[in-house]
């Protein structure tokens, strides 16, 4: 009987173990810089859409909570923290925690919209949410520069010490570096009583309403959680580049961050940092090789990937053949 | 703390959807220990009153007590946390994870340590303990770590029952347990039924008339949404008001 729950703590323990594996990604991600520098620029970009991609799976992959328009607190955070460095002050740490805890702020009133309905109504709520803000960023051009974007954001040294430079290095560790402090965060609230408390209102609602879950505060706490997550990557965005446009909140970015858990695979934080890679390298070689039409093959490689399988894909000796 | 202490007391309920009433005017008292049955035809309003007890329905009139507490307006996780819980007829189950990870959850979440976020499920030594204390008396040891959507029937049906239990039940309304259980699983299901502990006061919902005669010590017998006639077994079984409605069907045509 000891022995036995022994066991039972082993294997639930093992769940949440690291990974050799993981090291590793971690290890190449923050090398790449060095061993391609031409590429900061991208490494920057992927880190800071794989984090967005990361904070969706949480509300969608461990919570069930669709969404298209997670964008919203993309660019609540990337107007913020480019507004926070014109008109406060240049430091780029103090602007992204502003940043983020706005973005949270700003989730904290709009999960109201999500605590009932089905997916169809949720799906509609949130993409009016970021229709909406995209709207206000349009309208407000005294403050966000409308249409043309906000120009002249003069980010200063990370932490004072280390200048951005022109090849985006400082940015793809700055970038790298918060994402990861994210992510262990978020890894640690996945495979904690309270991650487990997502999950059962995931599967199964009414159940975990009667194990006494309080689901309706659970889904306030998560959906504020990733809205300050998306909001940190939208933050990083705006600083990297030193730009915010209204293209951080438009649906293009909500559906694409979709497409990337699609890829990538959702319930499961790698999903996230898989798609965005995934996404961003084929959307760079297709608009590369056929400028014109590299929507078209994404979307031919989506429906692909959704008829094969994910798991099938990577194994092309089951493709034809019979299905267990 | 008496033996004829009241635990659950529900006081003319009514409740109106439109212009049907699914509950009128019922009224209800469990004891401390009981083992009471609740029977009637289909569509007699079973369903509604468990809704209206656990609190997935609001009462358009009536009152609710547990421990002498009001939680006619509480929302079902609060009535959880005060020990009145549920089984479901259909299981609802969580079906990604493992039945030990759910009766990790479920412990965690009885103890209050759910909303721990900075370390992992199964940190906690009680908690895997119980779980696993759980998982033995139900005989899910050998599947414990299998995802619960793999398992067979039987073996579901009883995590659907563990987890109940694991919520530290006062008062535990099991709603058919033993629907849809195959005949050889039959048996090791009714035994933990059976087992249930002496303290925990019982509702129980089912069709199965042996079942119902074998463990109830009191029944209530609804029919049409109203309250027919309630007594202990050996009343209920004479009742020509309860044979006409619903023994008595089965006595003409069977």
């Amino acid at each position: 009987m000891q022995n036995a729950a022994k066991d039972f703590q082993a294997a639930l323990l093992h769940k949440a173990r690291w990974r050799p594996w993981e090291f590793a990604v971690w290890l190449v991600a923050f090398a790449l810089p060095l061993l391609v520098p031409s590429h900061s620029l991208m490494v920057n970009e992927i880190a800071i859409v794989a984090l967005f991609a990361m904070s969706l799976d949480l509300i969608l992959g461990y919570a069930g909570i669709v969404s298209l328009g997670h964008a919203a607190f993309f660019g609540f955070g990337a107007y913020a923290a480019a507004l926070f460095a014109k008109l406060v002050m240049p430091d780029p740490t103090v602007g992204l925690a502003v940043a983020t805890l706005l973005s949270a702020a700003l989730g904290a009133v709009a999960s109201v919209t999500i605590l009932r309905g089905s997916d169809l109504t949720r799906l509609m709520v949130t993409l009016g949410t970021a229709l909406l803000l995209l709207e206000l960023a349009n309208k407000l051009d005294w403050l966000t520069g409308g249409a043309d974007g906000l120009q002249g954001v003069v980010m200063g040294p990370v932490l004072g010490l280390f200048e951005f430079d022109l090849f985006g290095r400082t940015a793809a560790w700055y970038s790298l570096s918060v994402v990861l402090i994210l992510f262990l965060l978020m890894r640690r609230i996945v495979h904690s009583p309270f991650g487990a408390t997502l999950k059962a209102i995931r599967d199964n609602r009414l159940r975990a309403m009667a194990i006494g879950i309080p689901v309706a505060s659970r889904l306030v706490t998560i959906y504020t959680l990733a809205a300050a997550v998306a909001g940190a990557a939208g933050a990083l965005l705006a600083q990297t580049t030193g730009f915010a446009s209204l293209d951080v909140l438009a649906f293009d970015r909500s559906a694409d961050v979709l497409l990337m858990l699609v890829i990538g695979g959702v319930g499961w934080l790698y999903g996230g940092i898989a798609g965005a890679l995934v996404f961003k390298l084929l959307q760079d070689w297709l608009s590369a090789v056929t400028p014109q039409y590299w929507m078209f093959w994404i979307g031919l490689i989506l429906v692909l990937l959704v008829l094969v399988g994910r798991d099938r894909l990577f194994k092309p000796w089951t493709w034809f053949g019979r299905r267990a | 703390m008496s033996a004829d202490e009241t635990v659950l007391s529900a006081t003319g309920l009514v409740m109106r959807f439109g212009g049907i009433t699914a509950t009128n005017n019922v009224s209800l008292q469990l004891k401390r220990g009981a083992r009471h049955a609740l029977i009637g035809p289909n569509g007699a309003g079973k369903t509604t009153l468990i809704n209206l007890l656990t609190g997935v329905l609001t009462p358009t009139e009536g009152r609710i007590e547990l421990l002498g507490e009001d939680i006619t307006r509480l929302a079902p996780h609060q009535r959880v946390a005060r020990g009145l819980v549920r089984t479901f007829q259909i299981n609802q189950l969580f079906d990604s994870m493992t039945p030990l990870e759910t009766l990790a959850l479920v412990v965690s979440q009885q103890t209050g340590a759910s909303g721990q976020w900075w370390r992992a499920l199964g940190a906690a030594k009680g908690i895997t303990t119980r779980a696993g204390e759980l998982l033995e008396q139900f005989r899910l040891a050998d599947v414990a770590q299998q995802p619960v959507k793999e398992l067979a029937y039987g073996k579901r049906r009883l995590l659907e029952i563990a987890i109940a239990l694991a919520c530290k039940p006062r008062v535990l309304l099991l709603d058919e347990p033993v629907a849809g259980v195959p005949a050889g699983e039959r048996e090791e299901l009714l035994q933990t039924v059976a087992a249930l502990p002496a303290d925990v006061s019982v509702l129980l919902i089912e069709h199965d008339m042996d079942l119902v005669f074998s463990f109830a010590d009191r029944m209530t017998v609804l029919v049409n949404g109203t309250l027919l006639t309630e007594g202990d077994p050996e009343q209920i079984a004479n009742d020509p008001k309860v044979k006409e409605v619903y023994l008595g069907q089965g006595a003409v045509h069977g």
